[in-house]
């Protein structure tokens, strides 16, 4: 398959584009596979890349019950950060957001990651001790921060309120400038692109129904496209987790939440960044296109619907308006909703399971964006050596039974609340 | 919207409410003797199921009493409502 480039653009942009070929072989399902990765998101396409590019496994298949990247890849707010603080969580995403920054010439597909900068305001002088605190241990994990003061939050967005009748007043902000944006649809074919150009068949319209199973190991998946023998299985179906799990009789500690999403009519370019609300759960970018994408909150209440109620889409909408009062005159073109795999400690699942050759990848919360390279890189070593890579050694499902949980937010067993 | 009948105070917006999670689960009737893994059990683990959910809401700017629903988590229609002990799933 022909190596996208400057040239093969031109080449085509002088014929017509009519010598493009599809990008993914839509082939039929194989009698069995070495590893059978159930769902077909960014983070299942990414682990049948990895499998192959940095493993050599290519007989693989992805299954996916609709078209790839239908599900929460494509519901995002394309988010890119690694501002965390627990070891367990920040050497991971850090990890991931150094794959993000050599992703389009590895994918040899631009997935328009933008380093625009991520940045989070502060309100009160608590905050901005929290903020330091952040900063600092970021810094010591080798990731970058920067704390700025109020005028140096007014250098970067002079438009925010900063009048005296601000709701909140801006105190300053914590940055971290290697954060940004990417372009959510082209992370999933980029990697359905590089893992089938490795071998791996990805098999859409193929809904997993069951297994077949001799003691603890699965010998089979059961699919609306027939049965499918496997060596190993790996799932990442976020949002879905439990459902699947239930049908190998597993219960997970995860819950599943709606979270809703917003883009405005395209505007000339506004918002370079990303910012996010101090004083409530906010946060808003511009697109390419110059549309505002922008959200909060989850539902608060268990969900499946993928669509959301009015309750959070006003919290958002008042949220935005402390911050940003001129917002008030923008028209709100879509909103959708995206299901989320709320862990009952905030932190993804990239572990290991009580079934001898199932691997689960769950647990996502809000942040499995930014987390799809990084997430694909260590499932796919966790499944290739039946044993985590460093970057995931934390989060095991069996840290829920010995205690070590990963609570970034302190939050406790309430998902509602992550 | 979701609207919930709390059996005091009547028909409400979800608005009145702070959700209080799944009412499937029960807490170790003995706590001297329950092992770990109960508690394992009651903290972390959930069916979350996709269709209808037993769960708790808290009628926090009204009455402030617990609510039991039994709601459709694929559409958000409200079942049933009643009292914490009710047997909603019976009367369906």
């Amino acid at each position: 398959m022909a190596e996208y480039s400057v040239f093969s653009l031109i080449r085509e942009g002088l014929s017509g584009h009519k010598g493009w070929i599809r990008a993914w072989r839509d082939p039929e399902p194989k009698k069995s596979y070495d590893v059978i990765i159930i769902g077909g998101g960014g983070h299942g396409l990414a682990t049948a890349y990895y499998l192959a590019r940095n493993h050599g496994i290519t007989n693989v298949a992805v299954v996916e019950k609709g078209w790839i990247g239908g599900g929460n890849v494509g519901r995002n707010t394309t988010i890119v950060r690694s501002n965390y603080m627990l070891d367990g969580n920040a050497h991971f995403y850090e990890h991931s957001l150094k794959l993000w920054e050599g992703l389009s010439r590895d994918l040899n597909y631009n997935v328009m990651f933008s380093q625009r900068g991520v940045l989070n305001l502060g309100h009160c002088d608590g905050q901005m001790d929290a903020f330091a605190r952040r900063g600092n241990l970021m810094r010591l994990n080798g990731i970058d921060a920067e704390l700025l003061d109020r005028e140096g939050v007014r250098k970067l967005y002079p438009h925010l309120d900063y009048s005296k009748d601000a709701r909140w007043p801006i105190y300053g902000g914590l940055l971290q400038a290697r954060g940004g944006t990417a372009r959510h649809d082209a992370v999933a074919w980029g990697f359905a692109r590089g893992a089938d150009r490795r071998g791996v068949d990805i098999l859409q319209n193929c809904e997993v129904t069951g297994f077949e199973r001799d003691g603890d190991r699965i010998t089979g998946v059961k699919t609306s496209r027939g049965t499918i023998g496997c060596g190993r299985v790996g799932m990442a179906v976020a949002g879905n987790t439990s459902r699947v799990a239930a049908m190998l009789g597993l219960k997970l500690p995860i819950e599943s939440h709606v979270l809703q999403a917003f883009v405005s009519e395209p505007l000339k370019p506004l918002i370079d960044g990303v910012v996010t609300y101090g004083a409530g759960h906010f946060y808003i970018s511009q697109s390419d296109k110059g549309g505002l994408v922008l959200g909060g909150d989850i539902d608060f209440h268990n969900s499946y619907a993928q669509r959301g109620n009015l309750p959070v889409v006003e919290n958002v909408m008042a949220n935005g308006l402390a911050m940003m009062p001129y917002l008030s005159r923008v028209r709100i073109l879509r909103s959708w909703g995206g299901i989320m795999d709320m862990s009952m400690d905030g932190s993804p699942i990239i572990s290991k399971t009580p079934v001898d050759n199932l691997y689960l990848n769950a647990g996502w919360c809000y942040g499995g964006f930014k987390a799809t390279p990084g997430s694909g890189y260590a499932f796919a070593h966790t499944i290739a050596h039946d044993a985590p890579h460093e970057t995931n050694r934390e989060m095991g499902l069996e840290r829920f039974e010995t205690g070590y949980l990963l609570d970034e937010g302190g939050k406790g067993p309430t998902p509602k609340l992550h | 919207m979701i609207r919930i009948t709390c059996p005091h105070c009547g028909p409400r917006d979800q608005d009145e409410f702070s959700y209080a999670g799944d009412a499937t689960r029960t807490r170790p009737a003995d706590p001297a003797t329950a092992s770990a893994a109960d508690w394992h059990d009651y903290v972390y683990l959930r069916d979350n199921p996709a269709g209808p959910h037993l769960e708790f809401w808290h009628h926090i700017h009204g009455c402030r009493r617990y609510v039991k629903v039994l709601r459709d988590v694929t559409s958000h229609q409200v079942l049933a409502c009643g009292w914490p002990d009710a047997d909603l799933e019976a009367a369906q």
